[in-house]
Formats: structure tokens, sequence, C-alpha cells
């Protein structure tokens, strides 16, 4: 049982300074705009509600969040299921384990704008090893101009990047598996299956809703790696939120719709982190 | 230093003062009856006087959109349908 | 005098249970060692799956280092599996050229002052978010969290101005205060979680020992923590490391990130792919390095401590 203590406001502080300067001031300056036009300069003219009305109303804004859902449902369903799979087939003990772990989480740490390079130049049909292999196949891929290829390149691409936080998150809960619990399963006989549904699969519960959480979050702010890959083409084919929100704000100098699609773009995360939120910890407190 | 950037219009000012508001006078009322009232309401898990004022201002936020989405820009019934809302949410949820 | 052999004897007593604990661990490891072996023996192809699929991690880096060690001519006439005649050229002029390594200095400077900010704000907080309730707590929790969550295009957009407003454009001080925004809750998580699982009585015997509170946070508190705080700082080296809008939007050129001089170099000099690829390269080794570092904790620390 925790002690209550408003005293440990004071530790909290330091953090609370430094969030608190990086995100609130952005994001009242954010209301502001949504609210107002301009031209430049610092010169703004009241708009009301106007942009918001826009953006609610525009197609650009609806087809960006589709292809965003889309996207997210996707890669969480190919992810999560080939991180479980993968993760039960690790080697829990030996040279094998760091070897996986060193090998399989290299591509998390490698920037996205160079995870975006690397798929470029994997799947180039005049340079790329992916590109020239499908051709030689016989296939006619080529992820420039075909918006179906150019999303099959982008999932594989999140697929490698991101699969392995699945698996490193899912071996973590493995592990902490008693062997006492594979032998009783083991005397009464149970089958593959029965293992994993009632002994592996509870202990990942915890941190599989850690992976989902991360990982949809993050597919749903995705920018740099489909930027740098296709820059949101062919047309506007991968034009996900976020690469909408930069072109709108810095291509286009549109701040008080851009800034009206944050406060949307925003405020739909915010619902999905507090649903997830409140799963995890209340999750958590029945199961102690 | 200038903050003229930051283009600071009454509206948004008071719409933040009142929000700020709101937190001062939570954490008056959660310093003299601490625990903020936890309890099991139709959402089926805990929650407490905090959680409903954030699901309130959520979904006030939604109603809002929403209004402006699909009937039109006076949001005055929209606030209104917010008040609603929020008074259904602090005591049921 | 009295309370010197005091702290001696809590010294002690934590010691114990230090070394009872890493007993438990061993105990448990072996077992794991025996049931894997165990699983060993009833399929002998467990192997097979992280094979493939760690061939399929590797294709493409492969690929890239392929591509460094080639002269243009050879990446975009002759379609190779490996260098045929290979060549440093690329890394050479990577090494030279001021513009392209102090990009990697640059990034290097800023994702450092990140890590050391982050962890340091972040311990105090952690460490009163798992022994302390207090006014708001949970709230402020969930708030530090949405702030991970949130997609830095929304941000980006008042960032320049507002960094301007106080000077710091194209500084890495501010490149390292914009990472912050993700990294100090995600390191206060982390922290948060590896602490629950220091027992509380720790804390106590060590106050009734009379042991300050600084003094029993640096002396004993850190070296229990000392693998959450390495895979905290291992996490915010990575987000800090990897992102890029925000550190492009940040700087011009005294702190331009390597990311951003290889964005704008592709679309500057007609494509130098065998460069591109060298300073794609030149990226991925720093991680490399440090997961080195952190792989026996690496599972745990995805786990956000929590397992």
């Amino acid at each position: 049982m925790k002690t209550w203590n408003n005293k440990a406001w004071f530790m909290v502080l330091p953090v609370l300074a430094l969030v608190a300067f990086s995100a609130v001031i952005p994001l009242m300056t954010v209301v502001n705009y949504s609210v107002q036009d301009t031209f430049g300069n610092n010169v703004f003219f009241w708009a009301g509600t106007e942009w918001f009305e826009e953006v609610l109303a525009s197609d650009r804004f609806w087809a960006a969040m589709g292809r965003n859902l889309a996207f997210s449902a996707i890669i969480l369903a190919i992810e999560v299921p080939l991180g479980i799979f993968i993760a039960l087939n690790m080697p829990r003990r030996g040279w094998g384990v760091p070897v996986c772990l060193v090998f399989m989480a290299l591509p998390l740490l490698i920037p996205f704008n160079v995870v975006g390079t690397i798929w470029q130049v994997f799947g180039r049909i005049d340079i790329g090893l992916l590109g020239r292999g499908l051709y030689a196949l016989g296939l006619d891929y080529n992820y420039v101009n075909d918006p179906i290829d150019a999303w099959v390149t982008i999932i594989l691409m999140d697929v490698w990047h991101w699969t392995s936080l699945v698996v490193l998150l899912c071996y973590a809960g493995l592990v902490s598996i008693p062997d006492a619990y594979y032998q009783a399963a083991k005397i009464d006989g149970a089958s593959r299956w029965a293992v994993f549904r009632y002994i592996q699969l509870p202990k990942m519960h915890r941190v599989l809703l850690i992976a989902i959480l991360l990982r949809f979050m993050d597919s749903f702010m995705i920018y740099t790696e489909p930027f740098v890959l296709t820059g949101g083409g062919p047309g506007n084919t991968t034009t996900f939120l976020s690469i909408d929100l930069v072109k709108l704000a810095i291509g286009e100098f549109n701040l008080g719709e851009a800034a009206a699609m944050s406060i949307i773009y925003f405020l739909i995360i915010l619902l999905m982190s507090w649903v997830f939120y409140t799963v995890m910890t209340n999750y958590g407190t029945e199961k102690g | 230093m200038s903050f003229s950037w930051m283009a600071w219009t009454w509206p948004t000012a008071t719409f933040f003062i009142v929000i700020a508001l709101l937190l001062i006078s939570m954490g008056v009322w959660e310093y003299l009856s601490p625990g903020g009232n936890p309890r099991v309401g139709v959402l089926r898990f805990e929650t407490t006087r905090g959680d409903r004022l954030f699901v309130s201002l959520l979904g006030a936020a939604f109603i809002n959109l929403a209004w402006l989405g699909l009937v039109g820009p006076s949001l005055w019934w929209a606030l209104a349908l917010s008040v609603i809302y929020a008074i259904g949410v602090f005591r049921s949820v | 005098m009295a309370a010197g052999k005091n702290s001696t004897a809590a010294a002690d007593t934590i010691a114990m249970r230090r070394t009872t604990a890493a007993a438990a661990v061993g105990e448990a490891q072996a077992e794991i060692g025996q049931t894997m072996l165990r699983r060993g023996r009833q399929s002998r192809f467990w192997w097979l799956v992280p094979t493939i699929y760690i061939l399929f991690l590797m294709l493409p880096i492969y690929w890239l280092i392929n591509m460094s060690f080639k002269t243009n001519t050879e990446i975009l006439n002759t379609f190779s599996l490996w260098p045929e005649n290979p060549t440093l050229r690329n890394y050479r002029v990577i090494f030279t050229d001021p513009a392209w390594y102090s990009g990697y200095i640059n990034s290097i400077i800023y994702v450092v002052m990140n890590t050391v900010i982050s962890v340091a704000a972040a311990l105090p907080a952690a460490y009163a978010f798992s022994r302390y309730r207090f006014l708001g707590d949970k709230h402020l929790f969930f708030w530090l969290l949405t702030n991970r969550m949130a997609p830095p295009a929304v941000f980006a957009l008042p960032f320049f101005q507002l960094y301007s407003a106080f000077g710091l454009i194209d500084t890495h001080i501010a490149v390292a205060l914009a990472h912050c925004l993700f990294n100090v809750p995600l390191a206060v998580w982390i922290l948060e979680g590896f602490m629950s699982g220091v027992p509380k009585e720790i804390d106590e015997t060590a106050y009734i020992d009379g042991y300050s509170f600084p003094r029993f946070f640096v002396k004993i508190f850190m070296p229990l923590i000392a693998s959450g705080i390495g895979v905290a700082a291992f996490f915010c080296f990575m987000f800090s490391w990897v992102e890029l809008l925000l550190a492009r939007t940040l700087t011009t050129t005294a702190a331009k990130p390597i990311a951003a001089t290889m964005t704008r170099t592709v679309s500057a000099s007609g494509l130098d792919w065998g460069v591109l690829a060298a300073a794609g390269v030149l990226t991925i080794i720093p991680g490399a390095l440090v997961i080195w570092f952190v792989r026996n904790y690496i599972a745990k620390g995805f786990a956000l401590g929590r397992v």
C-alpha cells in the first residue's frame, strides 16, 4: 500500500516543467491558430469554427483517416500473431538468446528515414534486390507507380521494422513462466494448444496489451518511413494523417486548417490512449 | 522574447482559463475530501471524479465536433448538450 | 558513530538480499534451460523460425551494406549480389566532408544530452509514482503518457516559433528538449516499473538506519535499479536517435542531424546512391553497439519493467 504524501509533487516538478514546456504551450498555440486565419507576419483574423467545419467536410481528411485506420488494422493483424509465433519459437537459453535478441532488435535502432531509405533501395526495380527479384519472377512490381505495390511495400517495411517489438515483449512474458507450470501441464497430458492457451497466453496478456498499445499508437502517427519511401504517392494513395498534416501546414502554409486538423487528430489519439490505458490498468488491478 | 506568435484571442483564452479553473477546483475538492469518491458505474470499472471530469470534457469535445460536422456552426446547442452529458457522466459513470 | 554502524548493518542486509535474489535468478535460469533442452529434443526444428525471421530482417540491411561498397556506376549499370570492385570511396566522402560528418557529431551530441536530461528528470518522478500517492497522481501519469502517444506532427507546427522565441533554434539543446516530450514520459514509465519491483522495506530500513533521502537514493536505491536506469537510457537514446521530424524542424545548419543531412543531399545532388548507402550504414552502427551493451535486459525493458 502506498502512503499519501503530497510532497511527492516536488519530485515530479522537473518532469512536469520539461514536458509542459514542449506540450502545453504548443497545444495552446494550435488551439489559437485553429480559430483564426493568417497570411504570415503574425497577423491573425478571427475565423471562428470555419476551419473545423472545413476539415470535417473535406474528403481529403476522411480519406487520410481511413488510410491510417486501414494501415493500423493491417499491421496489427500481421505483426501481433507473427510476433507471438516467433516468440514461442525463440530459444530460452544458450548462445542463441543474445544472438536472436541483438539481431531482432537491430531494426528498431535504425533512424526512421534510414528505414525508408533501406526499403527504397531494396524495393526499386532498377537497383533493388526485392524489386529485381520480383521482376525476375515475372511479377509486374513497381512501388513508385502502382498503389497496391506501394501499400504492400509500406506494410512489409513496417512488419520488418516493428514485429521485433512484439517478439521481444512476448518473449519477456514467456521467460517469466516458471518451469513447474510446464511440468504440471505435461503430467496432465496437455496438448501444445492447451499449453499455449492456458499457460503462455495468460502470461503474455499484459505485455501483449502494451505491444498493441504501442504499435497502434505508433502506426497511427506514422510519418517519416512512408514519406521517405513513397512521399505519400503515387497520387495520394499512401498519404497518412501525419503526412497530410505536414503537407498542409508547411507545404501549403494553411496554418488554420492544419491546426484544426491537429486538434481533431489529437482528440482521437486522446480517446484511444484513454481506452487502452483504462483497459490496461483495470486488467492489472483485477489480477493483482 | 515575444509571444505574439501564440496569437491569443479572448475566446480561446477564456476556454483555457475555464479548463485551468476546473483543474484547480478539482484539486481543492480532492484536497478537502481525498480519495476521489471511487465507484463502479455504468462503464463497469472503477472511476474517480477526476476520471469523470476527463470523460465529460473529452465527450464534450466530440459532441461539439459532431455538431459542427452534422448540424451546423451554432455551437450553443452543442454546449448545452455537453453540459447535460457531463451531468449524466458525473451521476452515473 | 552509532549511525555509521547502523548504516553498515543496513548495507549488509541489502547485500545479503541481493545475493539471495541473484541465487534465485540463477536457479530459475537453470530451470528454464532444462525446459528448453527438453523442448529442444521434442522438436529439432525450433531454430528454423528465428533463423528465417532474422534472415528476413538482415536481407535489406545487407543490400544497403552491399551498395555502400559499390561505385555508382556499378550500382546503376550492373546487378550484383556482392560488390565486384569493392571501394571505400563512399565512406571516404563522408569522413572527409564536414557537411557529412558534422551531422553525426550533431546527432550524437543532442541524443546524449536528451538521454541525460530525460533520465535525470525521470528518476525522482518515477520514485514518487512508485512509492507515494499524491493529489492527482493517476491523472498526471496518464497525461504524461498521452505525450508519448501524441503525434509529433501535431506539435511540430508551433515548435519552430516556440524555440525561436527562446532563441534556441539550430542549437543542440533545442532538439534535446523537444525530444524530452516523448522520452521523459517513457523513462518515467520504465523506471516506475523497475522501481515497483524493489521491495518498499528496503527504503524503510534505510530511513530507520538514519539515511537521508538523497544519500539513500544515490547509495542504495540507484544501484538496485541500475539495470532499469540502463534500459531507460537505452530507450531514450533509441527514440531520440531515430526521430527526424522534430529534429529537422528545429535545426538549419549548425545542429543539423545526420538523418536530415541524408534527405537533403538526396534531393540536392542528384542521388549519389553509394554515399547515401554508406551514410545509412553508419547510422546503424551506434544502435548496434548500444544494443550489445543492454542485450540481457532488452526483453525486460521492452516490457517496461513489468513482466
